[in-house]
């Protein structure tokens, strides 16, 4: 830790490359990093001592968007390219698990690699054309992808069940079964840390700089040596991969999954998510998507104070109002999002009083 | 024959509104290269903010069309000023999540003063039928291939016969070197929006009029984008022969495909034109390719 200043205190000074890409930077950061891992563990059963089983359910799902938000940044946020269909890569991790735990019986360790595997492939196909297409035509060409998508759901009704969707059984390794939100929260959150951990290790390595690079300038990337072909549809493939994921453990921590889960609105909401949080920041994967988790439930709250004055209104309508304020608002006055907003807070103090 | 011709009136008459969205869209786009996701919650207020001169006020549909235009393009400009211009200099994804977000914002609140229940449209030409070959046709068809033509034109003559349809058309060449020449670049933005939202509008109460009016009205802005991209993204031409196109192929889609590929079909029929219009040809009909330099 910066050895060659001497004194602690220029110890937030970085003096080499190995150093500039660590992990944790300082002795502090680890030190929250392992405070961060025991709240986490110890989180569910706080919750349901306050009121049962509400707060481990929202940790999970919580847990859930977080890995979604994670795979999203890497594509949007880092490497520049929207997708406004990952809702429907959600859907196809949620329906793979699906499919091989309850009609083939398949093992949960085995449906959720596969989930990720599976929807890791297609990300891989859905990106191909993202070599062609860019900015908007790319966004366009990812709702077509979602439209499609939600249609196959819909109307494949052997495999998805159609609009009656389909039950997947709670998962179980050896003799224990993860049923009830509690018990499942132990599969979500060390897979979510784990994710986490995964996308800070690629971000710091060559592929991640490469993806920065092409979000920055493609051309200048490319004069660089950047391999734009692969970095693209690796970076489509990887976060897919990550959705996938997340979508096998959304249907098996709910039992059921139907059409109406994976619609265009809930890819607007990833993305609302990693904008709100912070584009390309991994910190602002998971400040965003607890916030937009969170939110709804927050906002129960207020609505039960505001409907004594306007009894009409209804939480979709606070809710969507609400989304859409901080949506703009964010883009507007802090386009880095809540993570950025952190790091000029956390700035300011390390180098107050100047 | 008759069920092909009326597939065809069916799927004019709807691609009619998908040209109006398309054309606002293209508006947008080609003058401040703005992706405007929230057209279609512009085509819903304007609809809103007619049904509630007639309804409300109690004008004569026909004479509330002016002010709803006037209105809606007031309230195009006020969003011009508050949101997108403040965020000008910022590259265009976020643009794109912006206007997503005040669509969002509009839904919300239009179910806010409105409610989210179906309302009956008073529609502003008499309704009824006739038939020709065999075919049924409503006034209400015809009111929308009208307004389409109307507005096509008007909007025709004014950037090729006035001094600031020139201008406009300068903007959408350089911005910066119209700049230089002494165009207010800035109120033309405003005026691109304001003009946006008024030919939303009308595509707005031609939608209401043949479906309903409710606030789901706004996903059609999503419907028309696949008719904004065939046409090609900077052509106002092209918005009316792609929204044409599309309404057609859906309508035909719809009738002669569902039996072979299942139903549903006419929803994502064109969006399976969108994929193979960005496979094969981004810029689409009329679109100007992307060229850049470094």
């Amino acid at each position: 830790m910066a050895t060659t200043v001497g004194t602690t205190k220029y110890k937030h000074l970085i003096t080499s490359y190995a150093e500039d890409a660590a992990l944790f930077r300082t002795g502090v950061r680890k030190f929250w990093f392992g405070a961060l891992l025991v709240a986490l563990a110890i989180a569910p059963v706080v919750g349901a001592s306050l009121g049962g089983n509400y707060v481990p359910y929202l940790l999970n799902m919580a847990g859930i968007a977080t890995i979604v938000a994670l795979g999203l940044n890497l594509l949007t946020g880092s490497a520049g390219l929207v997708s406004l269909g990952h809702a429907a890569f959600f859907a196809v991790g949620a329906y793979t698990a699906g499919f091989f735990a309850s009609t083939l019986g398949f093992p949960f360790w085995m449906t959720i690699t596969i989930s990720g595997l599976v929807t890791g492939t297609i990300g891989l196909v859905v990106g191909m054309p993202a070599l062609r297409l860019k900015g908007i035509y790319l966004a366009l060409a990812t709702i077509a992808f979602q439209m499609i998508v939600t249609h196959v759901v819909l109307r494949w009704e052997s495999v998805t069940g159609g609009a009656n969707g389909m039950t997947i059984p709670p998962p179980s390794i050896g003799a224990f079964s993860f049923t009830g939100a509690t018990r499942f929260y132990y599969l979500t959150a060390p897979v979510a840390v784990v994710a986490a951990l995964a996308m800070a290790n690629l971000m710091r390595s060559r592929y991640g700089r490469a993806l920065v690079a092409i979000r920055d300038s493609d051309v200048a990337a490319e004069a660089m040596g950047v391999n734009l072909a692969r970095y693209k549809t690796m970076a489509f493939g990887i976060s897919a991969a990550y959705t996938g994921v997340a979508g096998s453990l959304f249907a098996h921590f709910l039992g059921y999954i139907g059409p109406d889960h994976f619609t265009v609105q809930l890819s607007i909401e990833y993305l609302t998510m990693i904008v709100v949080g912070g584009l390309g920041s991994i910190l602002g994967s998971v400040i965003g998507a607890f916030v937009l988790t969170l939110l709804p439930e927050v906002l129960r709250f207020v609505l039960d104070a505001v409907n004594s004055f306007s009894p009409d209104l209804m939480l979709p309508d606070l809710r969507a109002l609400v989304i859409g304020l901080i949506l703009i608002l964010i883009l507007v006055f802090e386009p880095e999002g809540l993570a950025g907003r952190w790091n000029k807070i956390r700035r300011y103090w390390r180098t107050w009083p100047f | 024959m008759d069920v092909f011709l009326q597939a065809c009136i069916g799927g004019i008459s709807q691609g009619c509104v998908y040209a109006l969205v398309a054309l606002g869209f293209v508006l947008i786009y080609k003058a401040t290269e703005v992706a405007n996701f929230a057209q279609g919650e512009l085509m819903m207020v304007g609809a809103y903010i007619h049904f509630t001169l007639v309804a409300g006020l109690g004008l004569p549909s026909l004479a509330a069309l002016p002010f709803t235009l006037v209105l809606a393009g007031l309230f195009g400009a006020m969003i011009e000023r508050s949101l997108i211009r403040p965020l000008a200099d910022e590259p265009p994804f976020v643009l794109v999540v912006a206007t997503i977000g005040l669509g969002i914002l509009l839904r919300s609140v239009t179910g806010m003063i409105w409610t989210h229940d179906t309302q009956s449209f008073p529609s502003p030409i008499p309704e009824g039928t006739f038939s020709i070959a065999g075919a049924v046709v409503s006034t209400v068809d015809l009111f929308a291939l009208g307004a389409t033509a109307f507005v096509t034109a008007g909007l025709f003559m004014f950037f090729h016969w006035t001094r600031l349809g020139t201008a406009m058309r300068a903007i959408a060449q350089n911005r910066y070197a119209a700049q230089l020449m002494g165009i207010r670049v800035q109120r033309l933005f405003t005026l691109t929006w304001a003009l946006a939202a008024a030919v939303a509008a009308l595509g707005g109460i031609v939608l209401a009029d043949i479906s309903y009016l409710h606030t789901n009205l706004g996903f059609i802005g999503l419907a028309a984008l696949p008719a904004a991209v065939l046409g090609g993204l900077e052509s106002i031409p092209g918005a009316l022969i792609g929204g044409v196109a599309i309404g057609l192929a859906e309508s035909l889609a719809g009738t002669y495909l569902e039996h072979l590929l299942g139903g549903g079909i006419k929803e994502i029929f064109a969006f399976i034109v969108l994929l193979a219009v960005l496979l094969i040809r981004p810029t689409g009909l009329f679109g100007l390719p992307d060229t850049k330099r470094v």
